[in-house]
């Protein structure tokens, strides 16, 4: 679209050859950067989907756990740390929407004055909280201050302060997108305010508002640092979330990270040089890239049948 | 001044006031007083019987309870949930500083200053400086890393490619963001580790007496790789905002422009870079925060060094950040002195990020206001 | 069932800012009453007093006395929201709620200002208000359609529909025809016609043929200078105000003589 050229007098002004090479070499930067980025997303995805498939094709991947497998065993399942990152995200999710549902509500509906100010700038500072500093803040509260055990809900608090900004600022969008139109139109009817919001506004907004619920549960489904400072890894099943150690899929990659080379055994009276660790590490990868991919298509999925355009 | 739908689009919907005749217009309350209930006795007459069910008719007054209080429900608890917000950043605040100042009091060095990390035995003696430099060093090799390429990808989304190609191409770029920073970790050190380590020693082979590529023999794990990752992290953040941004490029600039005879390179550095300025420093300076504070990758990824008191200007050192320091160590949260320290630690990192984050609120909010 | 409107000494602000200033009039019950005059007047923030949809904007306030059969809308004990149930709105955009069928739209205002209604006197309710809207013969086959699948002028019939259904005393109409085709405008008009029957109707129009054709009378809306706030210039019979006003500014502005 920039090659136009032009013949004749209207071509050559003095100096328009650098300037052409200059717009040229600009067009082929911009062109460049983007095929740079794809390097490392396919490199990534092609590394961990090579890799993973393995595992998480082998037998038991979805029905066992590692309970007694070591480094130089093969085979063992993920569902153990798929048990426990649904569960965790899952609390997380049940306490994040209605806060962050609440502050959207707050901010479009009603916020006016020094506290929805406030509110928004809170909001954008919770948006660039580092994981590990919201997992801190728990471990404070709940660990030193009130002497409690480390254990998989008190991740799932941490996520909380993840998850919430990324609900709130999806829903605050979609919320300012139902056009003033369809309040008016309901106040007119004489409906209350607050049933305009539950019983219009809301509903004419559901699709987006699903779309950031599940941006948020992706977003949090692959958090590792809150893990590391709130709960143990447990290679064995462990489905109570308010006791003992449990596992999840980062921690599990995490856990056979620790554990990468290879081993050798002995297999047959031969000598084998096996990657049972790494298998399982990228088969722990491969499955939480599924499901935060899953749910990312999920969230287009929702999104595309929106009442409101963006 | 007649009003149309559109210019409430920023304007909120507010309470209707309670009461919004100032009350000099009410010069006669008693009369007001005086007629109410009469309208209100004499308007029964007037419901209509011949069409049921009827609303609103007859006296306006009346029932103003049961919808009212939901209207106050609701207002409460959306503008508590917001109070809730700003309450737990208080907390967050006021939790980490109870939780480290005794571990910094009880600190035989200077805590911001002191190069040392013993706060295992009696007498912790402990300082953030290191920290603060892996941290800064890995945060800005990757932004020096992102930011070009991301104003690249941002002026090809919103410039040059056609509608039905940025679009594509704007969500691929969003994936990067989707995955999760455990798995860029463990992909960096063993996959892409291996493959740069080329550059890394060809850099310090032939640039090695300039300080910042000197060569510490750290093969994999060093600062280098943990920026190059990094870089690709924050690259879609950033991406997102200038996209955003050069996107809103008012047209007539950009046709004035054209119509200056500029080339698309002239049209784009006369019209929408500056435009654009002010949201691409804020959106670097958000890819800066998350570098900040980024965890797991850079856990996975640095080597720690043995002496890391005496702290090199290399990107080809290894080190540890605040939040890999705290990682690396959680699971030896015992003693509250011990875990005070690193709290402390976070403490400054999240001080860090806010301040980081404020700022770049601050350059988009004042830009607003010129908008 | 339609009510009297009764205008005095009205002021209406946003902010601090005085956008209409004393206004004085009188709507009698069953009739048909245009708003005319050029943009930015204030016929429409006049009109969005009478049901107090004009507060829900921050800052807007209104001083002076608004009657409804002699009882002061706003009043200290009126709830706005009561005020919105006995006077329904028609707005210059039609705005169907995009989440509800057809009968939903219709029946919304009943569902959602109180809970519990049969669904026969629902059913009874929402065709007695399509056929008022000379809706019912289009739309009787998919009832349970999006509302939004209609077209402008069927929208804006299902939106009077909605308006209707809850049996206001008055209907205000705010440019209901400026969106909509030639077609669609006469089939508003004849229902407008229809309504009066039964509604005191206040319409507001840029269109001098169309007040000519529906009202019974006019009010026409000036500015009194530039930055000065809205008036009323004057309000007669319909025939009158546009064959003999009273005022210059009047005659000026229905014989184009003006701006």
């Amino acid at each position: 679209m920039t090659s136009l050229t032009i013949p004749g007098p209207l071509a050559a002004a003095p100096g328009s050859g650098w300037r052409k090479a200059k717009d040229r070499i600009a067009t082929t930067v911009i062109y460049g950067s983007f095929l740079l980025a794809l390097v490392p997303l396919v490199w990534l995805l092609w590394t961990v989907l090579s890799r993973g498939l393995h595992a998480i094709t082998s037998d038991g991947w979805f029905t066992g756990s590692q309970r007694g497998i070591t480094y130089r065993d093969g085979g063992g399942g993920a569902l153990h740390a798929i048990v426990g990152t649904v569960e965790q995200v899952a609390l997380c999710t049940v306490i994040s929407v209605p806060i962050a549902l609440l502050v959207a509500i707050y901010l479009v509906e009603y916020g006016r004055g020094p506290l929805a100010r406030a509110t928004t700038f809170m909001v954008d500072i919770l948006t660039g909280i580092p994981s590990i500093v919201a997992a801190l803040f728990i471990y404070a509260v709940f660990v030193t201050s009130f002497s409690g055990q480390r254990a998989g809900w008190l991740v799932s608090l941490a996520l909380v302060m993840l998850m919430i900004p990324v609900v709130v600022r999806t829903t605050e969008e979609m919320l300012r997108l139902v056009p003033n139109e369809l309040r008016e139109a309901s106040y007119a009817l004489g409906v209350p305010k607050w049933k305009t919001i539950v019983k219009i506004v809301l509903p004419t907004a559901m699709s987006g508002i699903m779309t950031g619920i599940v941006l948020g549960v992706a977003r949090v489904a692959g958090e590792t640092a809150p893990l590391l400072v709130l709960v143990g890894y447990s290679p064995n099943d462990n489905s109570n979330l308010f006791s003992g150690p449990q596992g999840s899929l980062p921690g599990m990659i995490k856990d056979q990270f620790g554990n990468l080379g290879s081993t050798t055994i002995l297999r047959g009276g031969h000598k084998v040089s096996v990657h049972y660790a790494a298998d399982r590490m990228w088969g722990a990868a491969l499955t939480l890239i599924l499901l935060v991919m899953a749910l990312n298509l999920l969230a287009r999925l929702i999104a595309s049948r929106s009442k409101v355009s963006s | 001044m007649d009003r149309t739908p559109s210019d409430t689009g920023t304007a909120r919907l507010a309470d209707p006031p309670e009461r919004s005749r100032p009350a000099a217009a009410g010069s006669q309350p008693a009369d007001r007083h005086a007629h109410a209930p009469v309208i209100g006795s004499s308007q029964p007459a007037a419901i209509p019987s011949d069409d049921e069910p009827v609303f609103g008719a007859g006296t306006l007054g009346g029932r103003v309870g049961p919808a009212r209080f939901a209207d106050r429900v609701l207002a409460g608890l959306s503008s508590g949930a917001g109070a809730f917000l700003v309450l737990l950043i208080g907390l967050v605040t006021v939790f980490l500083v109870i939780r480290a100042l005794p571990a910094i009091t009880a600190d035989k060095s200077n805590f911001l200053t002191a190069r040392t990390w013993d706060v295992g035995g009696d007498t912790p003696d402990f300082g953030v400086l290191p920290l603060l430099w892996v941290t800064v060093l890995i945060s800005l090799v990757a932004m020096v890393l992102a930011v070009p390429v991301a104003i690249g990808i941002a002026l090809f989304i919103s410039q040059y490619a056609p509608a039905r190609v940025a679009r594509p191409v704007a969500y691929v770029i969003d994936l990067l963001a989707a995955i999760p920073s455990i798995i860029y970790g463990v992909w960096g050190i063993a996959v892409l580790a291996p493959k740069i380590q080329p550059v890394a020693d060809w850099l310090s082979r032939h640039a090695g007496w300039i300080p910042l590529f000197k060569d510490y023999n750290v093969k994999g794990g060093t600062i280098f790789t943990g920026g190059v990752v990094l870089a690709v992290m924050i690259l879609p953040i950033i991406t997102a905002i200038g996209r955003d941004v050069f996107e809103r490029t008012p047209r007539a600039n950009i046709e004035a422009a054209w119509a200056l005879g500029a080339t698309h390179w002239e049209v784009i550095r006369l019209a929408v870079l500056p435009y654009g300025r002010p949201g691409l420093v804020s959106g670097a300076m958000l890819g800066l925060g998350r570098a900040l504070g980024e965890t797991i990758a850079i856990t996975l990824i640095l080597s720690k060094v043995s002496n890391a008191g005496a702290f090199s200007f290399s990107i080809f050192n290894g080190g540890e950040t605040f939040a890999s320091k705290i990682a690396n160590n959680a699971a030896e949260f015992n003693s509250p002195a011990q875990t005070g320290a690193y709290i402390a630690a976070g403490l400054v990192l999240f001080v860090l990020t806010f301040a980081v984050n404020a700022a770049a609120r601050w350059v988009v909010n004042r830009r607003k206001e010129f908008a | 069932m339609a009510k009297r409107i009764d205008a005095r000494n009205l002021n209406i602000y946003y902010g601090k800012f005085l956008a209409v200033a004393d206004v004085d009039f009188t709507i009698a019950p069953r009739s048909v009453t245009a708003f005319i005059g050029p943009s930015g007047c204030g016929k429409s923030t006049v009109l969005r007093t009478i049901n107090r949809m004009h507060e829900v904007i921050a800052g807007a306030t209104v001083q002076g006395e608004l009657l409804l059969d002699g009882e002061d809308i706003y009043g200290a004990d009126v709830d706005p929201v009561n005020v919105r149930r006995t006077i329904g709105m028609v707005f210059q955009r039609p705005n169907p709620f995009p989440t509800m069928s057809i009968y939903d739209n219709v029946a919304a205002g009943l569902k959602l200002q109180s809970s519990r209604m049969k669904r026969s006197d629902l059913d009874v309710v929402v065709e007695k208000s399509l056929r008022a809207a000379n809706l019912w013969d289009e739309v009787k086959d998919r009832l349970a359609k999006p509302g939004a699948g209609l077209s402008g002028g069927q929208q804006q019939r299902l939106c009077i529909a909605r308006a209707i259904a809850v049996e206001p005393q008055v209907l205000l109409m705010d440019e209901p025809c400026s969106a909509l085709d030639p077609i669609s405008t006469l089939a508003i008009e004849d229902l407008i016609q229809s309504l009066k029957q039964k509604y005191t109707i206040v319409i507001v129009t840029h269109n001098m043929q169309q007040a000519a054709r529906v009202s019974e009378r006019t009010a026409f809306f000036n500015l009194a200078g530039v930055g000065k706030p809205g008036q009323l210039v004057e309000i007669d019979e319909t025939q009158k105000i546009f064959s003999n006003p009273t005022e210059k500014a009047t005659e000026d502005y229905i014989s184009g003589r003006f701006g």
